[in-house]
């Protein structure tokens, strides 16, 4: 048995790199796309200005991106160094979508980010957009790759276990790539990365515009932001309903945790707006109920039930029951008692080896598990609900505060009024965390959802850890939060720094600071006698197109 | 089409050391060029035309070791898990220590303070020459075999320490290691950068490849007369479904060399490690960098070669349990896995290369004081 210290530190620890590193991504996912907008617009028309927001905000989306890149090593290295059961496990089917999005994405992203920020001045325009365009691509690929492996691990299909290698097996390198939920989570989640950009580039141009610098500047970062950002929040809010409802199909103990159903009840269920579940009452305390709105939701129907987490834990009850009996054969198989009972019974019970694996926790052989183990697994087959119920409500209002905010920035934007909006220009500037809040809470829900599995009903997470001990894992954890915050407070000191200067940093020449820096400098030779008073009216800046 | 599944597995151990050269030939050139960071560059202008000779590359560089990795992880997935979980804090050091790239070349010359700007160049330096050192020292391991075994359900415990890691031939192919990757960063800063760099570049990739090649030869002598190999005994069929406790292995005095004895042919690997790295410095003194760097590269490929043929099917023997020993016949995929991954690769690879030669073709020139002055916030 595994010490369950060290499992529980594994889990926080891969919990911990992968938001930390979830922090970095979706800005990268849409900005890279804004660049391409911006740039085309340059290359199209020859506008200096475009060029220099491409610039400007390829700056700060270089900040970010290192980051991106740098906590993306540790995903890649903590499968096999804290997930090596895991590694062996799955990896056959798992491994190859890793494999090839460095081969596809990695690879093309990696390569052309450096010319973006270098080849200015050695490729011509086209070819610079090109280059752009390439790391979009690159970038946007790599998350469909990983999200393949992912909602592998939420869904496994087009895979078998086989006895002989102890492992899951690909069988259908077609069904794992066009698996319903990895292609519904893929789509939602990048256009979260694209909400992400817009909010961003929203955000900090609304300040500009406040602080009355750099208009022409802000004014057509932020255009390109509303129209950019308000088809990318419909898409998010109709792909996550899709996924709401492709979880409804598939994953039925994280949708009734989401929504805290306990009991299965009469079709069309309510949706719980507010409520204290409990997993040790098993029961939602307080709870206020909007009916009919759930069963509409995850089943698009009136008649069908969705299921409450009681019925489905007596569901895996008898599933884990199943289970023990195929990890008897398994090992009489494995022991080479191979003869046609043995392997007919152990086929028979196999689709709950997995169950069977729950028991691992606390017996080191599942087949000889007490009833007091069986039911401390039944106990452990649902994760925790309080967090889900919790985590899933917040990103749903984030959602939709945000798309309240588009459509009122597209608006008023669209009728040139948007200067006029000082209210709604602060919303944007107090709205950048928004995004960054509904993607954590939504890998929360996608990632804790999927408890006690590490692959969905096939390899239960506290199996597939590796062999360490609690210590090795307290001190990767603690050099993981020095190493990240230290990377982190250097990170945000470097975007505020240039978010505040503005397209000022490009030193161009033509922006805010620098202008204001000129006109000192002329004042104080013009006059001769030392630092005059700093001009309070901003330069006339617009009519720098 | 499907290749037979003997052949795939073969095929998948040649492209996982294609990987690996693919990686030490451009990333460790990278590393190379970290490491020689700090002592090439005397002053800022200096340091910024050494950053900017792999400023625009890196980031492409580093995909040969993330898809390597990954490689690992799909051709060979309990090689990964076993090995990546065995050298658990090696691991981490290595990755620690990859963690001063990103941001070191991106974030450094973004301020202008000198106690900054020197914080990162010590931050590239480790970036380049730790992770060079660690990969070493995990070959040596795996020469002189790993202290792990696998239990009935194939999963793998490591019973060595980390400090067990640090054990003399280990470090010895730590320092091999360490020594091509900054002879090829070396030579490659001769090549793409101006005096006074580049006699400081001269200097520095003869004493690291003379170094290299010292390293090799003891490391040649002492794998022969103080390493035990590891010899296959009995296993099943090459062409079976994959099953790492069926074969019987022993550990004995010469095994490495048993190859090189059977296909006198694989002699050629450490022939062309010891002429690459030799004729590469000999070039870097004749200043006909160009072709010293593709002759550095052509060393660093004999050398990984020369271990990966000694101990060829062994990919990470066990010195405690040989059984559990993970071989090229019995770690690898299943044969749908290996086909999938082996056209992607066939398909991929040449793209990449493609696109690649491209990016380096648009920014090749000689980088100099005057063009990073000039180019102040244009360059990294």
């Amino acid at each position: 048995m595994l010490d369950s210290t060290m499992i529980e530190l594994s889990r926080w620890q891969f919990a911990a790199t992968a938001m930390y590193h979830f922090l970095f991504v979706p800005l990268t996912l849409g900005l890279s796309w804004m660049l391409v907008i911006m740039e085309s617009v340059y290359v199209m028309t020859g506008r200096e200005i475009y060029k220099d927001m491409t610039k400007f905000w390829g700056k700060l989306f270089g900040i970010n991106f290192a980051l991106g890149v740098t906590t993306g090593l540790t995903m890649e290295f903590q499968f096999g160094t804290n997930w090596s059961y895991y590694s062996h496990y799955v990896g056959d089917v798992f491994g190859a979508p890793l494999a090839i999005e460095g081969l596809m994405a990695f690879f093309l992203e990696s390569t052309f980010i450096g010319l973006f920020f270098l080849g200015w001045e050695r490729l011509t325009k086209r070819q610079h957009l090109m280059v752009t365009f390439l790391t979009a691509i690159g970038s946007n690929l790599s998350a469909m790759w990983i999200l393949i492996a992912n909602g592998w691990m939420q869904y496994p299909v087009g895979a078998e276990f086989s006895y002989e290698t102890m492992r899951m097996e690909m069988q259908s390198f077609y069904e794992v790539m066009f698996n319903p939920v990895a292609q519904v989570k893929f789509v939602h989640t990048v256009a979260a990365g694209y909400v992400t950009a817009a909010m961003f580039v929203a955000g900090i141009s609304a300040w500009y515009m406040l602080k009355g610098r750099d208009l022409a500047f802000a004014k057509r970062s932020f255009s390109v932001a509303m129209g950019f950002g308000l088809a990318s929040i419909l898409s998010v809010i109709l792909l996550g309903d899709e996924s709401g409802y492709e979880v409804g199909d598939v994953q039925k103990v994280k949708l009734a945790a989401i929504e805290a159903e306990w009991h299965t009840a009469e079709a069309p269920a309510g949706f719980t707006i507010f409520g204290l579940p409990s997993n040790e009452d098993e029961e939602t305390h307080m709870a206020i109920k909007v009916p009919w709105a759930l069963g509409l939701i995850a089943t698009r129907s009136l008649d069908e039930e969705v299921v409450g987490l009681k019925d489905l834990m007596r569901e895996h009850e008898v599933r884990i029951r199943s289970g023990m009996v195929a990890y008897e054969y398994l090992q009489r198989l494995r022991n080479g008692e191979d003869n046609a009972h043995n392997r007919g019974t152990f086929e028979d019970h196999m689709d709950d080896l997995g169950y069977g694996l729950l028991l691992k926790k606390y017996t080191d052989n599942p087949a000889e598990a007490t009833e007091e183990q069986i039911q401390m697994a039944v106990k452990d087959s649902i994760p925790e609900v309080a967090p889900l119920f919790w985590s899933f409500r917040i990103m749903v209002a984030a959602g939709f505060w945000m798309l309240l905010l588009f459509v009122l920035g597209f608006y008023f934007n669209a009728t040139r009024k948007i200067q006029e909006k000082r209210w709604l220009l602060r919303a944007f500037l107090l709205s950048i965390p928004v995004p960054w809040i509904a993607a954590e809470t939504g890998w929360f829900v996608a990632e804790f959802g999927r408890q006690p599995w590490a692959i969905g009903e096939v390899l239960p997470t506290s199996v597939a850890a590796s062999s360490l001990t609690a210590n090795d894992l307290i001190f990767s954890l603690s050099a993981f939060i020095i190493f990240y915050t230290a990377l982190f407070a250097i990170e945000m000191f470097l975007m505020i720094k240039f978010a505040r200067q503005g397209p000022s940093s490009l030193h161009s020449g033509r922006y805010y600071h620098e202008r204001q820096a000129k006109l000192v400098a002329d004042s104080e030779s013009d006059s001769g006698n030392g630092p005059g008073p700093a001009p309070t009216n901003a330069p006339a800046q617009q009519r720098e197109d | 089409m499907i290749l037979d599944y003997e052949i795939l597995k073969f095929v998948w151990w040649l492209l996982v050391g294609v990987l690996f050269i693919g990686f030490a030939v451009t990333d460790g050139m990278d590393m190379g060029v970290g490491t020689l960071l700090p002592f090439l560059g005397k002053n800022d202008a200096e340091r910024r035309v050494i950053i900017n000779t792999v400023g625009p590359h890196w980031d492409g560089n580093q995909v040969w070791l993330i898809t390597a990795g990954g490689a690992i992880f799909a051709a060979w997935p309990l090689v990964y898990g076993a090995a990546f979980s065995g050298f658990y804090f090696a691991m981490l050091l290595a990755l620690f220590a990859l963690f001063f790239r990103p941001v070191g070349f991106d974030y450094r010359s973004k301020i202008d303070n000198k106690a900054w700007r020197n914080a990162w160049d010590w931050g590239l330096f480790i970036g380049g020459a730790v992770p060079a050192l660690v990969f070493g020292i995990a070959f040596g391991n795996l020469l002189q075999g790993v202290p792990f075994h696998l239990d009935e359900l194939l999963r793998p415990y490591y019973t060595g320490s980390f400090f067990a890691l640090l054990n003399p031939f280990a470090l010895l192919a730590g320092l091999i290691s360490l020594g091509m990757l900054t002879l090829h960063g070396a030579i490659w800063l001769q090549l793409r950068t101006s005096e006074p760099i580049v006699s400081r570049a001269k200097q520095w990739a003869k004493v690291t490849g003379l170094a290299t090649i010292i390293g090799f030869a003891l490391a040649g002598i002492w794998l022969t007369f103080f390493v035990d190999g590891f010899r296959v005994v009995s296993m099943p069929p090459t062409d079976a479904t994959p099953n790492p406790l069926t074969k019987e292995v022993v550990i004995e005095p010469f095994a490495w060399l048993a190859n090189y004895g059977r296909h006198p042919w694989t002699l050629f690997f450490p022939i062309i490690g010891f002429a690459g790295l030799g004729y590469a410095v000999s070039l870097s003194m004749q200043d006909r960098a160009g072709l010293g760097l593709v002759m550095s590269g052509v060393g660093i490929t004999g050398v990984i070669m020369t271990a990966g043929s000694a101990m060829f099917p062994f990919i990470m023997p066990s010195s405690t349990n040989p059984g559990s020993s993970l071989i090229a016949w019995d770690a690898t995929s299943s044969h749908l896995t290996l086909t999938v991954m082996f056209w992607a690769a066939v398909i991929f690879i040449p793209i990449i290369l493609a696109y690649t030669t491209w990016t380096y073709a648009r920014m090749w020139r000689r980088i100099t004081v005057e063009e990073i002055e000039s180019q102040d916030k244009l360059a990294y």
